[in-house]
């Protein structure tokens, strides 16, 4: 729509003065209104109103503010750059100043009204952060924050993209170092570096040097890189070469990899390890649903499985049936998974679409109830759990092994053989069934795949991997209860795998990094995590439901249009240059 | 060949499970209920109070269900984000509540008692069809062409978000409704021991659905709703505006849920961020086993459910001995839920509107 426009608008430019989209440029600032009241009344304004981002310059909660500010100028910018810059930068001002006046709304009202008395978050702090302390005679304040805020975004939106881009991109680094400042910190303190940890960063955020040295240092960095062109210097290299420079790349990355805990401490590793274990269960689901198509919101259930297998067979508590080390325990548990997997997925799979997302659903949570419930609790524990369960591998408290950084290693070395298996079997005949299934059953079933056994398998196979996640997380956490198995937890895998993309595996590492890992390292964020989950799934959705980083031939389903264009290039192709596109 | 023999093996392999998970269903409801009803562990007024619980239940659940039924009737399309609606509505009427309670409208009398309730469901009302539309603006709206699983991935993001942002704004607190004394007296109606509030729920759910079948049935919008339901394009070409009806669809079943909200609050007292999700996908359950895009069918499921949900625990399993059954009323629902789903995903009534699903 904003594309369109500024295009319409800028070939008029030269024959008539073109519009000002007054109405676009109103419901820009009326929708970053909204959007602001928002962020001050769901909390982060005010619950991150004493979280310093830089220390004392801004805090984080103001910066949510000023990057709505700017993001909305940002915007209306954007329609009106293509007729002057110095339209952008008024149109741009304009819309921060309508922006930031709908705060000025919500102070004055709440001068008047106890809105607290339905949102909990319109506390005096906040309005205090809104007057910048004044009180009500600074109500003005937030319309000339928002007015700069998005003036200097409608400077930003003018310039030449290459600078635009390497603004934003340190903009962005620093708001990246400023959430996890804190984090470096802690390892840094114990090694000779102790002296610039504490210079540039501060327990929470950065210190005024080190956001310098962050954003101009990316700057560099970007620069640098830019000039260097690092990828297409490799491409270009004859395949020895390439072999040669990439060669030594992926092994210094893999002890980067295996000597991080050490250097990073056990907190780092435990965030990883959990990383793994998402990355585990959604390769699992990205089979039922990457591939197959089968939307599984009752995954849940085989982690449950893998987990209670573990806790039994392994448990030196009361629970403990038969005191088997993880090792002997953890086949028993894949394979009681796909034994579930096949008395789940019997009954429901001639269902179709969405009722079995609903179906699995139901079956997710009969599993919950019934694990938690007073008739299995001789069992399994009831809401009390199972406890006292050893660590894979029994070595001394002093040992380097022990703690977390164990099952760093184990949880991480059972992602890459997973990563591999399920790639392995995304090329094969079964995982083409598995895709024809997802593209259109009917049409499956007449080229000759048994639609049953078929995704029969693909729920066997993801059950399979979720229940080696279960078992791995007992591992990891010693215990497991009733309510560790939620339906969070499978919403969660939902998120990684509809957000990396479905049916790619980078598309389910990336997912677990962004949606598990940084979550995990910015705790406070917590209560806030399922809400961004939230707008990720309608954001993927709307504007790019192939994910983040798609496989090949989902961008294809799900971008017939485009494809058709592309096609109709592919016809213009010399033949080798055809097979090279088709080329995996 | 040998493939194929493969193939027949298997297909006999679940048939032979099927039938075995149907006969073991039924051998569990029947010989639970023979056992329950032989051990004498509970009188007939026992049984008619569990009813009368259930009705209750299940004419919340009726009121759900409209909402999704209609949705997926007209966009053929699961509303994830119903039971949030609905969450919404109840949070609006408690806010309202409490308000009216400050005023000392909601206790004066008995007149200015249920002036004051029809007021917090109209406010309730108002906030679950605003909400609806911004669901279905920004997350459904721009999906209408997509495959299944797009707009229903999309519905389950709107659902989180709209949870997680009654959460952000309310907090993880668990709010009660406020008493209301001539509410919580019992009424003279013998045998089922409800309470008044009982019976405000139940008849102001029936005359909302009655209000509402009367509206689909007879006016022009209802009857626009109904035509596009049956076919989009059909309906387009004899002059009928398919967003405005789909608008509207979103706009009753909404009313209907912040009601139900409303309703919840006066009769359970609880409301909280997270209250939406259970009933819910129970009321989807009732919009299925009524058979789904049918209106009265979604009514006769809502208190059928009900009426399990609260009945059932008792009666099939506690024969057997099983510990604490009110735990596992869930269960029940939830595998009435799967029941339906695979034997008979059309339901009792038959499905209604567009193109049965193929």
């Amino acid at each position: 729509m904003s594309a369109s426009t500024f295009q319409a608008a800028g070939g008029m430019a030269e024959t008539a003065p073109s519009p000002w989209h007054l109405r676009t440029l109103l419901r820009t600032g009326v929708l970053g209104g909204v959007v602001a009241i928002y962020l001050c009344l769901v909390g982060i304004v005010p619950v991150f109103a004493d979280r310093p981002l830089i220390v004392g310059v801004v805090e984080l909660g103001q910066a949510a503010l000023l990057i709505a500010f700017g993001v909305v100028g940002y915007l209306a910018a954007r329609d009106q750059v293509g007729v002057s810059r110095f339209r952008g930068v008024v149109a741009s001002t304009v819309v921060g100043a309508i922006t930031g006046a709908f705060l000025t709304g919500l102070v004055l009202v709440g001068s008047v009204v106890d809105l607290r008395a339905v949102f909990l978050n319109a506390s005096p702090e906040l309005y205090a952060l809104l007057t910048n302390g004044q009180g009500t005679s600074w109500a003005w304040y937030p319309i000339l924050v928002g007015a700069i805020t998005g003036g200097l975004a409608g400077v930003v939106a003018g310039l030449p993209a290459r600078l635009r881009s390497l603004l934003l991109i340190s903009l962005g680094s620093l708001l990246f170092f400023g959430l996890f400042a804190g984090l470096l910190r802690t390892p840094m303190l114990v090694t000779p570096l102790a002296g610039i940890a504490r210079f540039l960063l501060a327990p929470d955020g950065l210190f005024v040097p080190g956001a310098i040295l962050v954003f101009f240092g990316t700057m560099a960095i970007v620069v640098i890189v830019r000039g260097v062109k690092p990828r297409q210097r490799v491409d270009a290299l004859p395949r020895t070469q390439r072999r040669l420079v990439l060669g030594p790349a992926a092994i210094l990355i893999l002890v980067v990899i295996l000597l991080f805990p050490l250097a990073m401490g056990s907190f780092f590793a435990q965030v990883i390890a959990t990383v793994a274990l998402f990355i585990l269960l959604g390769l699992g689901l990205n089979i039922t649903l990457g591939l197959a198509g089968l939307l599984d919101l009752g995954f849940v259930a085989f982690f449950a499985v893998g987990a209670y297998t573990v806790a039994l067979l392994t448990g030196t508590g009361e629970f403990g049936l038969a005191h088997l080390t993880f090792w002997q325990a953890v086949p028993f548990a894949v394979i009681f998974a796909m034994g579930f997997a096949i008395v789940l997925g019997l009954p429901i799979l001639r269902i179709r679409g969405d009722y079995l997302a609903i179906a699995t659903l139901g079956f997710g949570e009969i599993i919950r109830i019934l694990v938690g419930s007073d008739l299995l609790k001789g069992a399994l524990g009831g809401p009390q759990g199972i406890q006292l369960i050893p660590k894979p591998i029994a070595v001394a408290t002093t040992h380097w092994l022990a703690g977390p950084i164990q099952i760093y290693y184990l949880a991480l070395a059972f992602a890459v053989v997973v990563a591999f298996v399920s790639w392995r079997l995304r090329g094969s005949r079964l995982g083409r069934s598995w895709m024809a299934i997802r593209e259109d059953e009917d049409v499956a079933e007449g080229m000759g795949v048994n639609l049953v056994q078929t995704k029969l398998l693909a729920y066997m196979m993801g059950g399979a991997f979720a229940g080696l996640a279960g078992a791995i997380s007992v591992a990891l956490v010693g215990s497991v209860f009733p309510t560790s198995i939620q339906l969070q937890l499978s919403i969660n895998v939902v998120a990684i795998v509809v957000v990396g993309g479905m049916g790619s595996i980078p598309g389910v590492v990336l997912g677990a990094l962004v949606l598990i890992g940084l979550p995990e390292l910015f705790r406070e964020f917590s209560d806030y995590r399922l809400l961004f989950y939230g707008i990720a799934l309608m954001g993927v959705m709307i504007y790019r439901p192939e994910g983040l980083l798609p496989s090949r031939i989902a961008t294809r389903e799900l971008h017939t249009a485009d494809e058709l264009v592309e096609m109709d290039d592919a016809d213009l192709l010399a033949p080798d240059e055809i097979a090279e596109r088709s080329a995996p | 060949m040998n493939v194929r023999r493969l193939d027949r093996l298997t297909d006999v392999a679940i048939d032979v499970f099927m039938f075995t998970f149907r006969a073991v269903i039924i051998l569990v409801v029947v010989v639970g209920s023979a056992l329950t009803l032989a051990s004498g562990k509970y009188t007939a007024a026992d049984w008619f109070q569990l009813a009368g619980k259930g009705i209750t239940l299940g004419s919340i659940y009726a009121m759900i269900a409209l909402g999704y039924t209609m949705v997926y009737g007209i966009l053929r399309m699961i509303n994830f984000a119903h039971g949030e609606i609905f969450m919404g509505g109840a949070f609006a009427g408690y806010f309202t509540a409490v308000a009216l309670m400050q005023t000392g409208a909601l206790t004066a009398s008995v007149i200015s008692g249920l002036i004051s309730i029809a007021i917090m469901i109209l406010v309730a009302m108002a906030v679950s069809i605003g909400l609806a539309l911004a669901v279905e603006r920004t997350a459904y709206r721009p999906l209408r062409n997509a495959p299944t699983l797009v707009p229903l991935i999309s519905a389950i993001g709107a659902s989180l978000f709209l949870q997680y942002s009654a959460r952000g704004f309310f907090g993880s607190g668990l709010y009660g409704y406020p008493s209301i004394p001539f509410l919580n007296a019992p009424a003279p109606i013998p045998l089922l021991n409800m309470r008044w509030v009982d019976v405000l729920v139940v008849v102001a759910s029936f005359c909302m659905m009655g209000g509402l079948y009367l509206f689909i049935m007879r006016s022009k919008v209802g009857t626009a709703i109904r035509a596009v339901s049956e076919d989009k394009g059909t309906a387009a070409l004899m002059g009928i505006d398919a967003n405005r009806a789909i608008v509207m669809t979103f706009v009753i079943g909404a009313a209907l849920a912040g009601a139900a909200g409303v309703l919840w609050g006066l009769s359970y007292t609880q409301v909280a961020w997270f209250m939406g999700i259970v009933p819910g996908i129970k009321a989807f359950t009732a919009a299925v086993l009524g058979g789904i895009g049918n209106v009265l069918g979604a009514m006769l499921g809502g208190l059928f459910l009900g009426l399990i949900e609260v009945v059932g625990p008792n009666l099939f399993l506690s024969g057997f001995g099983v510990p604490s059954v009110t735990q596992l009323k869930d269960v029940v629902a939830f595998t009435m839920l799967v029941l339906v789903l695979v034997f008979r995903p059309s339901g009792i009534l038959g499905e209604r509107g567009a193109r049965s699903r193929a």
